[in-house]
């Protein structure tokens, strides 16, 4: 259960840059979600309608995007989807692999008023 | 109005994190954080490890726990530095909870500071703590289906200790297919066969942790 403590960074950086824009009303926050990250989206999606009930943030819903896990091999230079968390490259079975995308927790978009 | 943001959520974590990752660095000091489910073994494997290597190491303990001290006072009572850090519920540690604990240890006597992190194979793993790196635990109790069920935990850890290995005989546990399936999610982990109770593969784990300590010692002075 630390998706309350992610909701409350996510608050954080959410009420900084509605500053920064000189926002008043949040409609939408548009997240991107790792696969390989232990986060569960119902669970965020709720502690951050607790966190913002009774606020001026009330309503604001969050729209959560699960990001594949990419990676790219070292050895043959091809990018491939990683499936069943097997970190092994499918063409030449190298295991040098750099994660290319499936680790982000990132807010990419905010929807003002 | 749609305003583009593209912010790592956890970007105030981590930015705590570096900074105290910075400070070991100046202090040429190991950080380990170790982590498993409640019950693996962190605070067993801890005393045997400062029973070992306390004439050849310096090491400082953080103590994280939801509620109590028993485990602080468990590392105390070995003579060696300790801070216990109780979460009041939160089910990991950061990179702040760590950085309140500076005043208490004098870091210029310390070769390796150990994290003990909250009993949780999930939440950890997230949160960057200014770690040189992490280590597991995994008991042979806990079955060998964990490494496909807590990938990121696995993903994160560059040790991986399985435990209690002196129960074998008694379990349905393959650790075989523990070893093969969190090298399958991360083919750099190490990995270490132990019984904390009889001691058994302890030895290579001690001589693996002090030769991580001097290289990073010896590489802090190279560059100083």
């Amino acid at each position: 259960m630390h998706e309350m403590s992610i909701a409350q960074s996510l608050l954080d950086i959410i009420k900084e840059e509605m500053a920064k824009n000189d926002a008043k009303v949040l409609r939408t926050v548009r997240l991107h979600i790792g696969q390989l990250t232990a986060i569960v989206p119902e669970s965020l999606s709720f502690c951050f309608e607790v966190m913002t009930a009774g606020t001026e943030l009330e309503g604001a819903k969050l729209i959560m995007e699960i990001i594949p896990l990419v990676g790219h091999c070292q050895s043959c230079d091809r990018d491939f989807q990683i499936e069943n968390y097997a970190f092994a490259c499918p063409y030449c079975q190298s295991t040098d692999i750099k994660t290319v995308s499936g680790e982000e927790l990132s807010i990419v978009e905010m929807e003002v008023e | 109005m749609k305003v583009s943001v593209v912010k790592n959520i956890l970007e105030a974590n981590e930015r705590i994190a570096q900074q105290n990752r910075a400070l070991f660095d100046e202090k040429g000091l190991t950080v380990m954080n170790l982590m498993s489910s409640p019950g693996a073994g962190k605070t067993i494997l801890l005393e045997k490890t400062i029973d070992a290597l306390k004439d050849q190491l310096r090491v400082g303990v953080i103590e994280g726990d939801i509620q109590s001290s028993q485990d602080a006072e468990r590392i105390a009572s070995k003579g060696i530095p300790v801070v216990q850090i109780n979460t009041g519920g939160a089910c990991h540690l950061d990179g702040n909870m760590i950085r309140d604990t500076f005043g208490e240890f004098d870091f210029d006597s310390l070769d390796l500071l150990v994290v003990e992190n909250v009993g949780n194979l999930v939440c950890p793993a997230e949160f960057k703590v200014g770690e040189d790196f992490k280590a597991m635990i995994l008991s042979v109790t806990e079955g060998d289906d964990k490494p496909s069920k807590y990938p990121l935990m696995f993903h994160e850890s560059s040790v991986l200790l399985i435990n209690k290995i002196d129960l074998l005989p008694y379990v349905d546990c393959s650790v075989e297919k523990i070893k093969e399936e969190s090298l399958k999610i991360n083919p750099q982990i190490t990995i270490f066969e132990i019984s904390c109770k009889t001691g058994e593969g302890l030895d290579k784990w001690f001589k693996w942790l002090k030769q991580f300590v001097e290289h990073r010692k010896a590489s802090f002075s190279g560059n100083a």
